[in-house]
């Protein structure tokens, strides 16, 4: 067993950035994910393992540098919370465009706007449905726990470098805050220059050698016909990403009269309403989908089917709904219950909706 | 009818093109600037023999496609954000030379931010800036730096400071920067000045190799399309126009 810590889910993140040998960290400070540079320049990895921090002018910076970092071969990543985000946005359709692995967390607050400093899950369409321009995906990795935010930079790097894409770590300011145990992952070294040019030359720049052709990182293409073509290829990309790499949490399903779906800091809570309507004779299961892109439709649709309701339960107005009625397509009734803006429900708030909702 | 064949031997050849440009054809308009500078980096690339360390960094504008024409690992950047991409490129290959080209919109609109800020932190890089005074690209819009009384498309009856403020030097506001070791405007419109100008390219990169922080190199440039001048008027537009705005020489040198 590993290293076993009490920890905040912003510190875990740099910790494992750390430890999964991460190159370069590129940031700027928003609440409530700042723990997260804060934390590296505290460690100075630089003096350990190599590994670089940069606090950026903005957020359009430092998604750029990671743009640059990633060109390069290397594993970079960057942290921010919705503001943010969106600054983030035209950076992350270029990487998306220029099929270029790279992790970014969103420690997700209230909006719009300025917004509020609490926990919110109101940019799951953000995340999930893009954000930049295009036609483009991110795979998106919702955490529910600290010791899944140290698991997740593991996992999205692997993800990343698998597909050549960005991977989004969406947590929300109750994850990034809290202090939970959390088993760290010994060190793992980083990838020296010799091993990216053996991994990575065929497409990064580590320097044209005799031996290739100049490498060109790009999202240009003047002719339509050809962006069409690139377009169908980075699809059947993803396309393998979601017969792959679907990820979700089943609980208490088998049994089921009705399911709730949520997703991070919210299934933690619906965990606790399950309790409460077990207790009261209501045999209530939950999905927990893992990876909001790809999202678990399959596995929610077969569940689904064989209960008389779904809640989905999430810290916004209603946006995961629409992907679990999409999946369900009008088998059995899917009703939506949130708070918004920074305003967290309670277990008891969530069994009240799915008697009102959903039980009747 | 008889035939003249010129041999190609190694002692009637005068001119031999760098194997650091690209045989590609260029796209761009015949009396542009932009394609002179190119084959001036290209030509010291290979003179330091770094063809095999160089990154270059290329912008949104005209030069986007200057990846089609140098043979080095290039990195295309959103627009204006080729200063942030260098920046990680430099600090995640310290050893290696990583460069930036852009164009005034680039650089001076869009890219301000990022483009004082990797000064300011005297990234040990080096910034080719193409100052042509207007949106070439896009068809000939108004830039930061396009002069008073300058029309262009969207500023059709001549730049009003009134209502779009002042040409903007950003070569004279960079060098205040610590970070910055060597500012220079160059320009490439004849023999002389091309000669200069690749002296300037060479001695900002040899700056980045050595560490010393950021070179900033600006070349007042000609967009005979954008300005709808023949090659030749435009030259010298820009000598008698745009170099008494912008004066050419080094104004930084540590
Ligand atoms: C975000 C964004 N805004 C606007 C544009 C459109 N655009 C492309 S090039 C350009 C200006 C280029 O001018 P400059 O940097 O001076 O380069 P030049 O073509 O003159 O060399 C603009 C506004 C864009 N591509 N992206
Ligand atoms: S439009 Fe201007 S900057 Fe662009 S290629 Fe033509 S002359 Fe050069
Ligand atoms: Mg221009």
């Amino acid at each position: 067993m590993g290293e076993v810590k009490l920890m905040k889910g912003n510190e875990v993140i740099a910790e494992a950035a750390i430890r999964c040998g991460a190159d370069g960290y590129f940031g700027y400070p928003i609440t409530p994910q700042s723990e997260v540079m804060e934390t590296l320049m505290e460690r100075k990895p630089w003096e350990t393992t190599g590994m670089v921090v940069v606090q950026a002018e903005s957020e359009v910076s430092s998604i750029n540098m990671v743009y640059g970092g990633a060109a390069c071969g290397k594993r970079v990543m960057t942290s921010s919370s919705s503001p943010g985000i969106s600054l983030m946005c035209e950076g992350l359709t270029y990487l998306a465009g220029a099929e270029l692995p790279c992790v970014v967390v969103n420690v997700t607050r209230g909006g719009p706007g300025l917004g509020t400093i609490q926990p919110a899950q109101s940019d799951y369409n953000q995340a999930v449905k893009g954000g930049g321009h295009g036609d483009y995906k991110i795979i998106v990795l919702a955490p529910a726990s600290v010791q899944e935010m140290h698991d997740f930079v593991f996992d999205a790097f692997d993800l990343a470098f698998k597909y050549r894409n960005p991977v989004m770590i969406l947590s929300d300011g109750v994850i990034g805050q809290m202090m939970e145990k959390v088993e760290l992952a010994e060190q793992r070294p980083r990838w020296t220059d010799e091993e990216i040019v053996k991994m990575h030359s065929s497409w990064a720049c580590t320097g044209k050698t005799a031996d290739r052709e100049g490498n060109i990182i790009t999202s240009l293409e003047l002719d339509p016909y050809a962006q069409e073509q690139f377009n169908y290829k980075i699809f059947e990309k993803y396309a393998r990403c979601e017969q792959e790499d679907v990820r979700f949490e089943e609980y208490m399903c088998d049994d089921a009269d009705y399911l709730i779906v949520a997703f991070g800091s919210s299934a933690r809570i619906c965990k606790e309403t399950i309790a409460i309507a077990r207790a009261n004779g209501h045999k209530v299961g939950l999905i927990r989908p893992i990876t909001l892109w790809p999202f678990p439709s399959k596995k929610i649709a077969e569940v689904a089917q064989k209960t008389k309701g779904v809640l989905v339960a999430e810290l916004n107005m209603g946006q995961m709904v629409d992907d679990v009625r999409l999946a369900v397509n009008g088998a059995v009734p899917v009703e939506h219950y949130g708070r918004t803006g920074g305003a967290v429900y309670t277990p008891d708030q969530v069994y009240d909706a799915l008697k009102n909702k959903i039980i009747k | 009818m008889a035939e003249y064949i010129v041999e190609k031997t190694k002692e009637n050849l005068v001119y031999s093109k760098t194997p650091v440009l690209k045989d590609n054809v260029m796209h761009y308009c015949p009396g542009c600037s932009h394609g002179t500078i190119h084959k001036l980096i290209a030509e010291v690339i290979e003179e330091m023999g770094v063809q095999d360390k160089t990154i270059g960094v290329s912008p949104v504008g005209c030069s986007v496609f200057a990846y089609n024409y140098l043979h080095i690992d290039w990195i295309q950047a959103a627009h204006g954000r080729a200063a942030a991409v260098a920046t990680a490129a430099h600090r995640l290959y310290p050893e290696k030379l990583v460069f930036t080209y852009q164009g005034d919109g680039d650089l001076a609109a869009i890219g301000t931010a990022e483009s004082i800020h990797v000064c300011n932190r005297g990234e040990s890089i080096a910034v080719f800036y193409v100052n042509n005074a207007i949106y070439g690209m896009t068809g000939g819009q108004m830039s930061p730096n396009t002069l008073i009384g300058m029309k262009t498309a969207t500023c059709p009856y001549g730049r009003d400071p009134q209502l779009h403020g002042y040409p903007y030097k950003v070569a004279n506001f960079v060098c205040q920067l610590p970070g910055v070791c060597y500012v220079t405007r160059q320009s490439v419109h004849t023999p002389a000045a091309v000669r200069k100008a690749k002296k300037a390219i060479r001695k900002a990169l040899e700056n980045s190799l050595a560490g010393k922080g950021l070179s900033f190199v600006e070349f007042v440039a000609t967009c005979n399309s954008g300005w709808k001048m023949s090659p030749v008027q435009a030259n010298k537009w820009m000598e008698e126009n745009l170099v008494p705005e912008y004066p050419l020489g080094d104004i930084k040198d540590e």
